[in-house]
């Protein structure tokens, strides 16, 4: 299988306080196509900062990360912006949603960026929307929506541009155990029916189950890498 | 969807847009009325003072505008009378012979005004006939005269009395005669009101012993605009050493000074408006940023260029701008329209206090279209202006940091 990311030697040192703070380590990862991987470790371990800098969001203090063997390390910022659109979807921790767009019309949006022509969207958006079990609430907007539904329409938006893989910031940090267990089999779905990769963090022993990959860090280091 | 997008957002927070919305309406609102009375009241004094009296252009011998007396007349004959027709854009010359007189009239005595006219062309430049109140309009070659109401009502006299006028004439002579009191006319302008006599040219040239000969001539042109260039084109077809020709800028420069003045006062205190409710505005803007940084990081963080984040606040900045600009001029258009055919009018005593200054006594609006676009376009300019706050934030923003708020 072919390797989508290669962190290669990734450090990051916040300088914000008088004492630096090293939020990762040289840390050395690399994830495969069709992987479901949990990143895991206590808070302030480093999970949300790694996360980040995989996904281009950030940049490491030092070491580089490959995507598709592309180095995004040294990238430009609008060209960033745009390689994540084609590339890499996101699913952060709450308020994912626009909050004045409906369901279907926030999966849309993505693809809106994208330019997808508007019977492509649509159609799309509404099959995500089914798949992820939010179709009766489609026309609702975010603030109509508990927790867990929003972030089943996050994920659903997160597949509309067709990533190469999704990246899920402590996706069910917070959500109850039900609504925790239901988007975890939705993803886990997804992910063996249609090979979608995910790498997500957590520090929710249940979440940490249905991995079949789990990197543990600790202080900004990898301490364990275990595949199941 | 964009658009979709940016009127949802509007909404997201009502009571604030509504609040920057309607300001952007009052202050449209406050300023077109500003404007319009006061362009109305400039309009209406150089009407008063160019288009129904002066003329937009005069012809004079050399020296009579500094020293204005009957010894600098001159002949209009026949040859500069062509001359000055065959001019594009002349309408009409009026030709007057005007000066100082004593009238008496039983025990009463006061200086007046003669003007020798020319009463059918006069009429045509400046509407006399529509303001007599009392008897008839002179004849071509009438031998009476007509008298400005003020004046008339000081020496009490009356249509059908005979006034005696007593002056100097042409290089001396003596001038004296009786003049039967046709009509009586009542001006606008107090100074006219209280002391002009029309006479017909013929009647006036006799009483002066100053045959053939005028003050002035006042043309009508097609268009204001066109002042200038026939003024150019006059001065070239005739000798300037014996005549000269003014534009209506020079014949009235006082009131343009004095307007230009009032014109300057207007745009301060119309940049002061501006100044508050841009205030206003930044305010919104700034709110409308800051409250939305991890809306924002998420939105630049699934992939939307930061130039279309940017692009979608100045929409929902425009949108709020041209909600209140076209409110504004929708609420202003009837209202000005209004006072345009229904000029305030003072009060007596107001009115008494604001003639004396020469000025009519009623507050005319305009509806010149400037008044409008001009107000749309300060507000716009102020809210691009003012929009670079917020476009500047976007492309600082950092999606980490925006996100971690
Ligand atoms: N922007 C920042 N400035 C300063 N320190 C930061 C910043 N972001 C994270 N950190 C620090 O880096 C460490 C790792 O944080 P984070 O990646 O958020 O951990 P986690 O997601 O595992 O809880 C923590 O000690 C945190 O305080
Ligand atoms: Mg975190």
């Amino acid at each position: 299988m072919a390797t989508l990311i290669k962190a290669t030697q990734v450090s990051k040192i916040y300088h914000k306080t008088v004492v630096p703070v090293h939020a990762l380590n040289k840390v050395d990862l690399s994830i495969e196509e069709g992987e479901f991987t949990a990143i895991v470790g206590p808070s302030g371990c480093g999970k949300t900062t790694l996360l980040n800098i995989l996904g281009g969001l950030d940049h490491p203090t030092s070491g580089k990360v490959e995507i598709t063997g592309i180095d995004i390390t040294n990238m430009k910022d609008s060209d960033l912006i745009d390689f994540r659109l084609q590339n890499i979807g996101f699913v952060f921790q709450a308020y994912n949603l626009i909050p004045v767009l409906t369901a279907v019309e926030n999966v849309e949006f993505i693809m809106l960026l994208q330019r997808k022509d508007k019977k492509e969207r649509i159609a799309r958006a509404y099959e995500l929307l089914e798949k992820m079990s939010m179709l009766d609430k489609a026309d609702n907007r975010p603030g109509e929506l508990s927790g867990g539904q929003q972030q089943r329409v996050a994920v659903a938006r997160a597949l509309a541009s067709k990533p190469r893989f999704i990246l899920a910031d402590e996706p069910t940090a917070n959500l109850d155990s039900a609504s925790t267990a239901n988007l975890l089999d939705l993803m886990a779905q997804i992910n063996k029916e249609q090979k979608a990769t995910f790498v997500f963090s957590t520090h929710d022993q249940r979440v940490m189950d249905k991995a079949k990959r789990l990197v543990t860090l600790l202080d900004g280091s990898i301490v364990s890498d275990i595949t199941r | 969807m964009y658009l979709t997008l940016a009127w949802r957002n509007i909404w997201r927070n009502k009571r604030r847009s509504l609040i920057t919305v309607f300001s952007i309406t009052f202050a449209v609102l406050l300023a077109c009325f500003m404007r319009s009375m006061q362009l109305g009241a400039y309009a209406r004094m150089i009407d008063n003072s160019v288009r129904f009296y002066t003329g937009y252009i005069q012809i004079h011998k050399s020296g009579y505008w500094t020293d204005k007396v009957i010894d600098n007349s001159f002949n209009y004959d026949l040859t500069l009378q062509n001359k000055v027709k065959a001019i594009e854009g002349v309408i009409l010359d009026v030709p007057r012979l005007e000066s100082f007189t004593l009238t008496s009239f039983r025990n009463q005595i006061k200086g007046a005004f003669v003007m020798g006219v020319d009463p059918q062309r006069e009429n045509e430049l400046t509407n006399v006939k529509d303001k007599i109140v009392e008897g008839g309009y002179l004849n071509q070659d009438d031998d009476g005269i007509a008298l400005a109401e003020g004046l008339a009502e000081y020496l009490k006299i009356k249509v059908g009395d005979t006034l005696t006028l007593l002056s100097q004439g042409y290089h001396g002579a003596n001038a004296a005669g009786l003049f039967p009191v046709r009509c009586i006319i009542k001006f606008s302008l107090p100074q006219q009101n209280n002391s002009v006599i029309y006479m017909a040219l013929p009647s006036a040239q006799w009483f002066y012993a100053a045959p053939d000969l005028i003050t002035s001539v006042s043309l009508l042109i097609d268009t204001p605009d066109n002042t200038d260039r026939i003024v150019a084109e006059l001065k070239s077809h005739v000798n300037l050493d014996e005549l000269e020709v003014m534009g209506w800028h020079d014949l009235v420069p006082d009131l343009l000074q004095s307007i230009e003045l009032d014109n300057i006062s207007g745009k301060v205190m119309l940049w002061i408006l501006y100044l508050v409710i841009g205030f206003g505005m930044f305010g919104t803007y700034l709110m409308m940023t800051a409250e939305r940084q991890y809306e924002f990081g998420v939105m630049l963080a699934i992939g939307m260029r930061r130039m279309r984040l940017q692009a979608l606040i100045v929409l929902e900045i425009s949108i709020m701008t041209i909600l209140g600009v076209a409110q504004g001029i929708a609420l202003s258009l009837p209202l000005l329209t209004y006072f345009h055919y229904h000029p305030i009018v003072y009060g007596k005593e107001a009115a008494k206090a604001i003639e004396s200054f020469g000025v009519e006594a009623i507050y005319p609006f305009s509806l010149d279209l400037v008044i409008f676009t001009n107000q749309a376009y300060a507000i716009f300019i102020m809210a691009i202006i003012l929009s670079a706050y917020p476009v500047w934030s976007i492309y600082r923003m950092k999606v980490v940091e925006s996100m971690r708020a």
